[in-house]
Protein backbone atom coordinates (compact mmCIF):
# COMPACT_ATOMS: atom_id res chain seq x y z
CA UNK A 1 0.00 0.00 0.00
CA UNK A 2 1.30 3.39 -0.95
CA UNK A 3 2.22 5.46 2.04
CA UNK A 4 0.68 8.89 2.28
CA UNK A 5 2.25 11.83 4.00
CA UNK A 6 0.70 15.19 4.57
CA UNK A 7 1.61 18.58 5.92
CA UNK A 8 -0.26 21.79 6.65
CA UNK A 9 0.52 25.47 6.90
CA UNK A 10 -1.38 27.73 9.28
CA UNK A 11 -1.82 31.43 8.58
CA UNK A 12 -0.85 32.37 12.13
CA UNK A 13 -2.07 35.98 11.93
CA UNK A 14 -5.50 34.92 10.67
CA UNK A 15 -5.88 32.08 13.20
CA UNK A 16 -8.11 32.80 16.21
CA UNK A 17 -7.13 29.76 18.27
CA UNK A 18 -10.66 28.30 18.36
CA UNK A 19 -9.31 24.74 18.77
CA UNK A 20 -11.78 23.24 16.24
CA UNK A 21 -8.98 21.93 13.98
CA UNK A 22 -7.29 20.26 16.96
CA UNK A 23 -10.55 18.42 17.76
CA UNK A 24 -11.18 17.52 14.10
CA UNK A 25 -7.73 16.02 13.45
CA UNK A 26 -8.02 12.19 13.38
CA UNK A 27 -4.28 11.59 13.92
CA UNK A 28 -3.56 14.02 16.72
CA UNK A 29 -1.24 16.25 14.71
CA UNK A 30 -2.40 19.70 15.73
CA UNK A 31 -2.19 21.67 18.95
CA UNK A 32 -2.47 25.29 20.00
CA UNK A 33 0.79 27.12 20.71
CA UNK A 34 1.31 26.83 24.48
CA UNK A 35 3.34 30.05 24.75
CA UNK A 36 3.45 32.02 21.50
CA UNK A 37 0.61 34.33 20.47
CA UNK A 38 -0.11 36.25 17.27
CA UNK A 39 -0.66 40.02 17.02
CA UNK A 40 -4.25 39.70 18.26
CA UNK A 41 -3.14 37.67 21.29
CA UNK A 42 -4.51 34.29 20.21
CA UNK A 43 -2.60 31.04 20.79
CA UNK A 44 -2.57 29.92 17.16
CA UNK A 45 -2.62 26.33 15.88
CA UNK A 46 0.53 24.53 14.72
CA UNK A 47 1.71 21.03 13.78
CA UNK A 48 2.79 19.51 17.09
CA UNK A 49 3.31 16.00 15.64
CA UNK A 50 4.09 16.59 11.94
CA UNK A 51 5.05 12.93 11.35
CA UNK A 52 1.46 11.75 11.95
CA UNK A 53 -0.18 13.96 9.29
CA UNK A 54 -2.02 12.06 6.53
CA UNK A 55 -3.21 15.09 4.58
CA UNK A 56 -6.93 14.31 5.08
CA UNK A 57 -7.80 18.05 5.12
CA UNK A 58 -10.31 17.69 8.01
CA UNK A 59 -8.61 20.59 9.78
CA UNK A 60 -8.80 22.80 6.71
CA UNK A 61 -12.48 21.99 6.11
CA UNK A 62 -13.60 22.76 9.67
CA UNK A 63 -11.47 25.92 10.05
CA UNK A 64 -13.99 28.81 10.24
CA UNK A 65 -11.38 31.36 9.20
CA UNK A 66 -9.82 29.43 6.32
CA UNK A 67 -6.28 29.71 7.69
CA UNK A 68 -5.15 26.16 6.92
CA UNK A 69 -3.62 24.95 3.65
CA UNK A 70 -3.18 21.19 3.29
CA UNK A 71 -0.54 19.39 1.22
CA UNK A 72 -0.29 15.67 0.50
CA UNK A 73 2.22 13.35 -1.23
CA UNK A 74 2.19 9.63 -2.05
CA UNK A 75 5.53 8.04 -1.23
CA UNK B 1 10.35 13.11 4.62
CA UNK B 2 10.79 16.70 5.66
CA UNK B 3 7.72 18.91 6.02
CA UNK B 4 9.23 21.54 3.73
CA UNK B 5 9.53 18.97 0.94
CA UNK B 6 5.79 18.27 1.16
CA UNK B 7 4.71 21.92 1.26
CA UNK B 8 4.91 22.65 -2.47
CA UNK B 9 2.23 24.06 -4.79
CA UNK B 10 1.91 20.77 -6.74
CA UNK B 11 0.99 18.88 -3.54
CA UNK B 12 -1.76 21.30 -2.46
CA UNK B 13 -5.03 19.49 -1.69
CA UNK B 14 -7.00 22.07 0.25
CA UNK B 15 -6.98 25.83 0.72
CA UNK B 16 -9.61 28.49 1.29
CA UNK B 17 -11.40 29.58 -1.91
CA UNK B 18 -9.98 32.73 -3.51
CA UNK B 19 -13.47 34.25 -3.55
CA UNK B 20 -13.20 34.41 0.25
CA UNK B 21 -10.82 37.36 0.51
CA UNK B 22 -8.00 38.02 2.97
CA UNK B 23 -9.92 40.38 5.29
CA UNK B 24 -9.86 38.98 8.81
CA UNK B 25 -13.41 38.04 9.74
CA UNK B 26 -15.00 39.87 12.66
CA UNK B 27 -16.69 36.69 13.90
CA UNK B 28 -15.79 35.22 17.29
CA UNK B 29 -13.27 32.34 17.31
CA UNK B 30 -15.00 29.12 16.25
CA UNK B 31 -18.13 30.78 14.79
CA UNK B 32 -20.05 28.65 12.29
CA UNK B 33 -20.54 31.67 10.01
CA UNK B 34 -16.94 31.37 8.81
CA UNK B 35 -17.46 27.80 7.63
CA UNK B 36 -20.68 28.66 5.80
CA UNK B 37 -19.06 31.72 4.15
CA UNK B 38 -16.28 29.42 2.98
CA UNK B 39 -18.79 26.91 1.56
CA UNK B 40 -20.75 29.63 -0.25
CA UNK B 41 -17.53 31.02 -1.77
CA UNK B 42 -16.38 27.54 -2.83
CA UNK B 43 -19.71 26.72 -4.48
CA UNK B 44 -19.98 30.03 -6.35
CA UNK B 45 -16.41 29.50 -7.60
CA UNK B 46 -17.18 25.94 -8.71
CA UNK B 47 -20.34 27.07 -10.50
CA UNK B 48 -18.36 29.87 -12.20
CA UNK B 49 -20.95 32.44 -11.06
CA UNK B 50 -18.46 34.92 -9.55
CA UNK B 51 -19.63 37.76 -11.79
CA UNK B 52 -23.31 36.72 -11.82
CA UNK B 53 -24.26 36.48 -8.18
CA UNK B 54 -26.32 38.88 -6.08
CA UNK B 55 -26.33 38.06 -2.40
CA UNK B 56 -28.50 39.71 0.22
CA UNK B 57 -27.06 40.07 3.70
CA UNK B 58 -29.23 40.36 6.83
CA UNK B 59 -29.07 42.34 10.03
CA UNK B 60 -27.19 40.29 12.59
CA UNK B 61 -23.64 39.02 12.83
CA UNK B 62 -23.57 38.24 9.10
CA UNK B 63 -24.34 41.87 8.20
CA UNK B 64 -20.70 42.34 7.18
CA UNK B 65 -20.65 39.26 4.93
CA UNK B 66 -20.00 41.64 2.02
CA UNK B 67 -16.53 42.28 3.41
CA UNK B 68 -15.52 38.65 3.04
CA UNK B 69 -17.12 37.02 -0.02
CA UNK B 70 -16.26 38.93 -3.18
CA UNK B 71 -19.63 38.92 -4.98
CA UNK B 72 -22.23 41.68 -5.29
CA UNK B 73 -24.13 42.19 -2.05
CA UNK B 74 -27.19 44.15 -0.99
CA UNK B 75 -27.66 44.84 2.69
CA UNK B 76 -31.36 44.56 3.51
CA UNK B 77 -33.31 46.10 6.37
CA UNK B 78 -33.89 43.79 9.34
CA UNK B 79 -35.72 40.67 8.15
CA UNK B 80 -36.48 42.04 4.68
CA UNK B 81 -33.80 40.06 2.81
CA UNK B 82 -36.27 37.72 1.00
CA UNK B 83 -38.27 40.75 -0.21
CA UNK B 84 -35.11 42.43 -1.53
CA UNK B 85 -33.98 39.15 -3.10
CA UNK B 86 -37.39 38.84 -4.79
CA UNK B 87 -36.84 42.15 -6.57
CA UNK B 88 -33.22 41.33 -7.43
CA UNK B 89 -34.17 37.98 -8.95
CA UNK B 90 -37.22 39.26 -10.86
CA UNK B 91 -35.18 42.08 -12.41
CA UNK B 92 -32.13 39.86 -13.09
CA UNK B 93 -33.53 36.39 -13.81
CA UNK B 94 -30.21 35.09 -15.16
CA UNK B 95 -28.35 35.92 -11.92
CA UNK B 96 -27.88 33.68 -8.93
CA UNK B 97 -29.68 35.35 -6.03
CA UNK B 98 -29.52 34.12 -2.46
CA UNK B 99 -30.12 35.50 1.03
CA UNK B 100 -27.98 34.73 4.04
CA UNK B 101 -29.92 35.16 7.28
CA UNK B 102 -29.78 34.31 10.95
CA UNK B 103 -32.66 33.13 13.12
CA UNK B 104 -33.37 36.57 14.61
CA UNK B 105 -33.59 38.03 11.12
CA UNK B 106 -35.46 35.24 9.33
CA UNK B 107 -37.58 33.65 12.05
CA UNK B 108 -38.48 36.70 14.18
CA UNK B 109 -38.78 40.09 12.50
CA UNK B 110 -38.69 38.70 8.95
CA UNK B 111 -41.20 35.86 9.30
CA UNK B 112 -43.78 37.55 7.07
CA UNK B 113 -41.29 38.29 4.27
CA UNK B 114 -39.86 34.77 4.48
CA UNK B 115 -43.22 33.00 4.46
CA UNK B 116 -44.56 35.10 1.57
CA UNK B 117 -41.39 34.84 -0.55
CA UNK B 118 -41.52 31.05 -0.09
CA UNK B 119 -45.26 30.95 -0.76
CA UNK B 120 -44.78 32.90 -4.02
CA UNK B 121 -42.09 30.38 -4.98
CA UNK B 122 -39.49 33.00 -5.81
CA UNK B 123 -36.47 31.43 -7.53
CA UNK B 124 -34.08 32.32 -4.74
CA UNK B 125 -32.10 30.34 -2.18
CA UNK B 126 -32.40 31.16 1.50
CA UNK B 127 -29.47 30.17 3.71
CA UNK B 128 -30.77 30.18 7.27
CA UNK B 129 -28.27 30.04 10.15
CA UNK B 130 -30.13 28.72 13.21
CA UNK B 131 -28.16 29.01 16.45
CA UNK B 132 -31.14 29.52 18.78
CA UNK B 133 -30.03 32.91 20.07
CA UNK B 134 -29.55 36.56 19.06
CA UNK B 135 -25.77 36.50 18.75
CA UNK B 136 -24.88 40.06 17.74
CA UNK B 137 -26.91 41.94 20.34
CA UNK B 138 -25.59 39.93 23.28
CA UNK B 139 -27.38 36.58 23.46
CA UNK B 140 -31.09 37.34 23.87
CA UNK B 141 -33.88 34.77 23.43
CA UNK B 142 -34.87 34.08 19.83
CA UNK B 143 -38.01 32.30 18.57
CA UNK B 144 -35.78 29.27 17.94
CA UNK B 145 -34.37 29.15 21.49
CA UNK B 146 -34.83 25.69 23.00
CA UNK B 147 -37.18 25.01 25.92
CA UNK B 148 -35.28 25.48 29.17
CA UNK B 149 -32.32 27.11 27.41
CA UNK B 150 -30.79 29.99 29.36
CA UNK B 151 -30.26 33.32 27.60
CA UNK B 152 -29.83 36.84 28.99
CA UNK B 153 -33.56 37.61 28.53
CA UNK B 154 -34.71 34.28 30.00
CA UNK B 155 -32.13 33.73 32.76
CA UNK B 156 -34.19 30.90 34.32
CA UNK B 157 -34.59 29.07 31.03
CA UNK B 158 -37.22 29.45 28.30
CA UNK B 159 -40.66 28.53 29.64
CA UNK B 160 -43.27 27.57 27.01
CA UNK B 161 -46.17 28.95 29.10
CA UNK B 162 -44.50 32.37 29.11
CA UNK B 163 -42.40 32.43 25.93
CA UNK B 164 -44.03 29.88 23.64
CA UNK B 165 -42.34 26.98 21.90
CA UNK B 166 -39.25 26.83 19.67
CA UNK B 167 -40.28 27.83 16.15
CA UNK B 168 -39.67 25.13 13.54
CA UNK B 169 -39.41 27.41 10.54
CA UNK B 170 -38.08 24.59 8.31
CA UNK B 171 -41.16 22.41 8.83
CA UNK B 172 -43.38 25.46 8.37
CA UNK B 173 -41.82 26.41 5.02
CA UNK B 174 -41.77 22.78 3.81
CA UNK B 175 -45.61 22.84 3.93
CA UNK B 176 -45.79 25.68 1.39
CA UNK B 177 -46.32 24.88 -2.29
CA UNK B 178 -43.74 27.44 -3.43
CA UNK B 179 -40.73 25.75 -1.88
CA UNK B 180 -38.99 22.98 -3.83
CA UNK B 181 -36.21 22.06 -1.42
CA UNK B 182 -36.11 22.45 2.36
CA UNK B 183 -33.28 20.81 4.25
CA UNK B 184 -31.64 21.01 7.64
CA UNK B 185 -27.87 20.64 7.86
CA UNK B 186 -25.04 21.42 10.24
CA UNK B 187 -21.35 22.31 9.94
CA UNK B 188 -19.77 20.81 13.07
CA UNK B 189 -17.64 18.04 11.48
CA UNK B 190 -15.83 17.61 8.17
CA UNK B 191 -18.45 15.05 7.04
CA UNK B 192 -21.36 17.32 7.95
CA UNK B 193 -19.69 20.22 6.13
CA UNK B 194 -19.37 18.13 2.94
CA UNK B 195 -23.08 17.22 3.14
CA UNK B 196 -23.99 20.83 3.77
CA UNK B 197 -21.99 21.88 0.71
CA UNK B 198 -24.00 19.48 -1.46
CA UNK B 199 -27.24 20.89 -0.03
CA UNK B 200 -26.29 24.51 -0.75
CA UNK B 201 -25.15 23.50 -4.23
CA UNK B 202 -28.53 21.87 -4.89
CA UNK B 203 -30.31 24.97 -3.59
CA UNK B 204 -28.36 27.23 -5.96
CA UNK B 205 -29.00 24.89 -8.89
CA UNK B 206 -32.73 24.78 -8.09
CA UNK B 207 -32.90 28.56 -8.15
CA UNK B 208 -31.08 28.72 -11.52
CA UNK B 209 -33.43 26.02 -12.90
CA UNK B 210 -36.48 28.07 -11.79
CA UNK B 211 -37.83 25.28 -9.59
CA UNK B 212 -38.93 27.51 -6.70
CA UNK B 213 -37.55 28.60 -3.36
CA UNK B 214 -34.88 26.51 -1.67
CA UNK B 215 -34.33 26.83 2.07
CA UNK B 216 -31.12 25.50 3.61
CA UNK B 217 -31.36 25.67 7.39
CA UNK B 218 -27.98 25.25 9.05
CA UNK B 219 -28.11 24.41 12.75
CA UNK B 220 -25.01 26.09 14.11
CA UNK B 221 -23.31 27.26 17.25
CA UNK B 222 -22.95 30.64 18.92
CA UNK B 223 -20.28 29.77 21.46
CA UNK B 224 -20.08 33.34 22.79
CA UNK B 225 -23.85 33.63 23.25
CA UNK B 226 -24.05 30.15 24.72
CA UNK B 227 -21.05 30.99 26.95
CA UNK B 228 -19.01 27.90 26.03
CA UNK B 229 -15.75 27.11 24.28
CA UNK B 230 -16.13 26.39 20.52
CA UNK B 231 -15.55 22.64 20.84
CA UNK B 232 -17.90 22.34 23.85
CA UNK B 233 -20.53 24.32 21.90
CA UNK B 234 -20.35 21.72 19.11
CA UNK B 235 -20.93 18.91 21.62
CA UNK B 236 -23.81 20.83 23.26
CA UNK B 237 -25.34 21.37 19.83
CA UNK B 238 -25.26 17.67 18.92
CA UNK B 239 -26.79 16.74 22.29
CA UNK B 240 -29.49 19.41 22.56
CA UNK B 241 -30.13 21.26 19.29
CA UNK B 242 -30.25 18.08 17.15
CA UNK B 243 -32.96 16.61 19.42
CA UNK B 244 -35.21 19.61 18.73
CA UNK B 245 -34.08 20.22 15.14
CA UNK B 246 -33.32 16.82 13.52
CA UNK B 247 -31.01 16.76 10.48
CA UNK B 248 -32.09 15.80 6.97
CA UNK B 249 -34.25 16.82 4.03
CA UNK B 250 -37.71 18.07 4.95
CA UNK B 251 -38.79 18.41 1.32
CA UNK B 252 -37.05 17.61 -1.95
CA UNK B 253 -39.09 17.87 -5.16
Amino acid sequence: MAKIKGAITVNAERCKGCNLCVVACPSDVLALQPQKVNQKGYNYAYMANPDNCIGCASCGIVCPDGCIEVYKVKL
Amino acid sequence: MDVNEIIKPENLVYRKPTLLNDNTMHYCPGCSHGVVHKLVAEIIEEMGMMENTIAVSPVGCAVFAYNYVDVDWIQAAHGRAPAVATAAKRLNPHKLVFTYQGDGDLAAIGTAETVHACNRGENITIIFINNGIYGMTGGQMAPTTLEGMVTVTCPYGRKPELNGYPLHIGELLAKLKGTCYVTRQSVHTAAAIRKCKKAIMQGFENSMNKKGTSVIEIVSTCNTGWKMSPDKANVWMTENMFAEYPMGDLKNE
